[in-house]
């Protein structure tokens, strides 16, 4: 276990020391110049101006220092939590914008990871049971999994909105409440987080509900699930043992899954005009805020490796081998 | 008789057709025998041993009808079959390295079997295993071990005896040696004759490649070929003097402790067994007999040539014929 | 933990798992054998048929268009008719003309996305599984690194820098975002079948690592690359859309992604112009299920232990 868990860390830190490293080299790496494209957006007349305004933003850059130091700064910031002030909304910091809109994408991403996973592994594991079943669980299963975010991003809110006036479409929260405390405004939290949430889980849904019904079926072709069937074992020994050895996979598969369902819910968001993360992305991009934008590598970046952690933790948990140490899990 | 097994076939369906891997299969145990059933890789003689116990969804069984203790064994009916596995008819697997389930304790493992079984009283049940457990020489924290914690032996040891914690009529011990060392397979043998003598199994088939173990364990051998029987006779009489060309060539085969390359060369089988998608007609091991001759190319049937010794082989029955006719029994040169 | 399904499933195209790998004994199937089930797998004969045809809507459709996808027409806000059979948009684009273009990006990208994957992948990938010991260790580490950067905002952050995107960049960078997923399946395929009893008897008779690599261990690995890349593809096209719907995927090209990300800043959804963003993802939907679905059949065919019980 020890082995296992540091094996775990090391590929942590050195994922966030890329991580870190490559959002500080791509604007160095770039065609172009990104200070120019800002400049010019001021519309500045003089020359003078114009290179007064040029210095002005390459010291905010941090660019007229050299490459190491400017290297060593952006691990300062990192570290510090400062990751420098917004364009796209100015006198903000980063820091305190991400953190803002983080609720809001946490809100939609962790209930629908929860949620999808384990339905998706129950209807799963029902599929590999029953030969009926299956015929109707598995193409649909393909179905969603086949299905674009941007898509359903597009459809449920249109049906469940524009066509059948359920719930809102758009933002976190009915924008003429005042954000605080009381009922109103938490069902208005909910009602508006109900679609962005649903799209996530319905896309997610698919997958793992193939993903489970392959492992389950592998399993109970196994040599120990025919051991026990050899012994005059009930299906529903077989069964519960096949489900719990096809989980330990499937978890590992989750970890794995987390960039693509991020993904997901910032496509989501950009469609739902939902305040989380995604929609942030969004705004910076509109406004060439890289400053915005890196920062948001960052906490992602951070949010993914913590998120991995837990599951091997849980990983830890449910499968033995791996906590007896006799053989590392492979993940 | 404690088992019977009369004209019992096994076949593999594949979009070729029906494979037969056990064609036309008789024979029978008596209360606490051990028959060793041997063979090359592919005669069948797995298939066989499983099919008494669990019939694959890929297999199915035709002709004739399997006994145990008197009663009928409906081994084409797995619902029927499963309140009978474990406890009349048992099996320890080919792949007892892998039959244990990775998940799950072992001492849960078995608690979950004894409830599918609904066994009443499992606290004696598991009083008594770990009695037996202690018989042989694991300590009961085995109990509370996952299965990748234990070493080949050990696992091949938990292995048997689990299939026979409810004193099955039958115990069928597929290769339950092969993956051992030397010193473990003689402990492993002496504990299925261990558990016989007490009775914790009544009557076993130990399936297996190499005959050396099998002159040890079992009371009698059964030598199948490309899937049916060759000959079957008590231990010391198919060492001593088998009948059947295979088995004698099989025998001579076998590398002596001791022996050095430069004084005696091994002798193989030269060819193989036949497809059995296609069987050639009459008897099977015609084309590497040495002793084959115009009346092999009828199926001779696998018959009593001696009390208790049966054999499949027209040389052999000729002989006996032969010998029983003239009364003189001086071997007589084979015709061509 | 078995060796033949691998813990890593495709990105997008989520846990599938992979195909179930070479069956355990080495057979060198006969393509009678293949042939014979192919062509009465049902799933792999409905996939095969409906990407078929998508391929010709990809191939022909556009030549069937009034217009060019980027040309105004001077006929907006059409409802899909006689004369603009998927109707027209807030601008005027004609959206048939849209689509199958947009068809025929998707292919383009996902080919593009997986061949530059799989290439990757299967190279870095048998490397490590055949060389194992340090070398895999390290190839190991980079992958679970690559695995852990969200690519979809890596694309953002780079695309936000860079002023013009073709095709080829978005396929390469799926590429080079999706090959860990392809290396740690063929790793993990190597390493089985290099410890199989008939690679070593190879060995033993003195035969050469490539000689060993080309005819022991390929023929069995083939169907089962073949199966990984059908993934890869599906999976290129929908992170495609993904890429496209966010604004940075290639300029000046109608795709299916890009058709959708105008009809949501256009209101499409509020002024109800359903014909604007429904076909595009919904054929894009079927392109992949078609893809899916055939996998699944394929590898029926290729692996008799998944076969109808």
């Amino acid at each position: 276990m020890r082995r296992y868990l540091t094996r775990k860390l090391i590929t942590y830190v050195l994922a966030f020391f890329v991580g870190v490293s490559i959002d500080w080299g791509i604007p160095r790496l770039m065609p172009g110049d990104p200070i120019q494209g800002l400049v010019s957006r001021f519309n500045v007349g003089s020359s003078a101006a114009y290179a007064a305004l040029y210095k002005q933003f390459a010291q905010s850059f941090g660019l007229n220092v050299p490459l190491w130091q400017q290297y060593l700064d952006f691990w300062k910031g990192v570290l510090t939590g400062n990751m420098g002030g917004s364009i796209y909304a100015p006198g903000a910091t980063v820091t305190h914008l991400v953190f803002s809109a983080m609720p809001y994408t946490l809100a939609l991403l962790v209930p629908a990871i929860l949620l999808s996973y384990s339905l998706g592994n129950r209807l799963g594991a029902a599929a590999a049971r029953r030969k009926f079943l299956d015929n109707s669980i598995l193409p649909f299963g393909y179905l969603l999994q086949a299905t674009p975010y941007p898509w359903l991003a597009l459809v449920v809110p249109y049906l469940f909105g524009s066509v059948w006036h359920l719930f809102p479409t758009a933002y976190g929260y009915d924008p003429g409440l005042v954000p605080h405390f009381d009922w109103t405004f938490i069902a208005s939290l909910l009602d508006h987080w109900f679609l962005p949430f649903l799209t996530v889980f319905i896309v997610s849904l698919g997958g793992w509900a193939i993903g489970m019904r392959n492992l389950v079926i592998y399993e109970l072709e196994n040599d120990s699930s025919r051991y026990l069937r050899a012994l005059g074992a009930s299906e529903r020994v077989i069964r519960r043992y096949a489900y719990r050895n096809a989980s330990l996979p499937q978890l590992s598969g989750l970890a794995l899954q987390l960039g693509v369902v991020i993904g997901g819910n910032i496509v989501t968001e950009i469609a739902f005009n939902y305040p989380g993360l995604g929609n942030l992305i969004f705004h910076a991009i509109s406004n060439q805020d890289y400053f915005l934008l890196q920062g948001i590598f960052i906490f992602i970046v951070l949010g993914v490796l913590i998120a991995n952690f837990v599951i091997d933790l849980v990983f830890i948990a449910v499968d033995p081998r791996t906590r007896l140490s006799m053989q590392g899990a492979t993940a | 008789m404690s088992v019977s097994v009369e004209n019992l076939s096994v076949a593999y369906r594949s979009h070729r057709g029906d494979v037969t891997a056990v064609d036309n299969v008789s024979f029978s145990l008596a209360d606490g025998e051990i028959m060793g059933l041997a063979g090359e890789s592919g005669c069948g003689k797995s298939t066989l041993g499983n099919a008494l116990v669990y019939l694959d969804y890929r297999m199915k069984a035709s002709g004739g009808k399997v006994t145990v203790d008197g009663k009928d064994l409906p081994i084409s009916d797995s619902n029927a079959m499963r309140s009978r596995r474990m406890t009349e008819v048992s099996l320890v697997p080919q792949y007892a390295m892998s039959a244990l389930t990775p998940t799950r304790k072992i001492g849960r493992i078995i608690d979950d079997l004894l409830k599918s079984h609904r066994v009443k009283d499992r606290d004696k049940v598991m009083t008594e295993l770990r009695r037996r457990l202690e018989l042989i020489g694991l300590k009961e924290d085995v109990l509370g071990k996952y299965s990748f914690e234990l070493s080949g032996g050990m696992r091949q040891r938990v292995t048997i005896i689990m299939s026979s914690l409810l004193n099955p009529s039958l115990l069928i011990a597929d290769e339950v040696t092969s993956a051992l060392d030397v010193s473990t397979q003689r402990a492993v043998g002496e504990m299925l004759i261990e558990f016989r003598d007490r009775g914790y199994i009544k009557s076993a088939i130990a399936i297996t490649h190499d005959l050396s173990i099998l002159a040890q364990i079992a009371d009698s051998i059964a030598i199948m070929y490309a899937g049916r029987l060759a000959e079957r006779a008590p231990t010391s009489v198919l060492v001593d003097s088998p009948l059947h060309p295979y088995t004698q060539a099989l025998l001579a085969s076998l590398p002596e402790v001791g022996v050095r390359h430069d004084q005696v060369t091994l002798s193989g089988i030269p060819g193989r067994p036949p497809s059995l998608a296609n069987p050639p007609a009459g008897c099977r091991f015609r084309d590497r007999c040495p002793f084959a001759f115009a009346k092999c190319s009828e199926t001779p049937p696998f018959e009593e040539i001696k009390p208790g010794h049966l054999v499949a082989c027209w040389k052999a029955s000729q002989e006996h014929a032969e010998m029983a006719g003239t009364g003189r029994g001086l071997p007589l040169k084979e015709q061509v | 933990m078995s060796e033949s399904i691998s813990e890593a499933p495709a990105p997008a195209v989520a846990a599938t798992g992979l195909p179930a790998g070479p069956a355990g004994t080495a057979v060198h199937r006969g393509r009678n054998d293949i042939l014979h089930y192919g062509l009465r797998n049902k799933k792999l004969l409905f996939g095969l048929s409906l990407e078929l045809i998508l391929v010709l809507l990809a191939i022909i459709g556009p030549y069937l268009a009034k217009n060019p996808p980027m040309e105004i027409t001077p006929y907006p806000l059409q409802h899909p008719g006689s004369k603009y059979w998927l109707g027209t948009d807030l601008t005027g684009y004609d959206l048939y003309s849209q689509l199958t273009n947009g068809l025929r990006e998707s292919y383009l990208v996902g080919a593009l996305g997986a061949g530059c994957a799989a290439l990757i992948g299967m190279a870095l990938g048998f490397i490590a599984g055949w060389r194992g010991g340090w070398l895999d260790e390290v190839l190991q580490m980079i992958t679970n690194i690559i695995v852990m950067i969200p690519s979809l905002v890596l694309l953002v952050v780079i695309g936000s820098y860079l002023t013009s995107r073709s095709v080829l960049f978005e396929g390469v960078f799926i590429g080079l975002t999706t090959w860990p997923w392809v290396a740690r399946a063929v790793r993990a395929q190597t390493f089985s079948l290099r410890s199989r009893e008939y690679v070593d008897l190879a060995r033993l008779s003195g035969k050469r690592p490539t000689s060993i690599i080309l005819k022991e261990i390929a023929p069995n690995m083939a169907s089962y690359l073949f199966l990984v890349v059908i993934l890869l593809f599906g999976s290129s096209m929908l992170i495609a859309a993904s890429y496209d719907f966010l604004g940075v995927g290639p300029n000046n090209v109608a795709s299916l992604g890009w058709t959708m990300n105008q009809a949501n800043a256009n209101a499409a959804l509020t002024y109800h112009l359903w014909w604007w963003f429904i076909p595009p993802g919904a054929v894009l939907c079927l392109m992949v299920f078609a893809l899916l679905i055939a996998n699944v059949g394929l590898d029926e065919v290729f692996n008799p232990k998944l076969r109808e019980q």
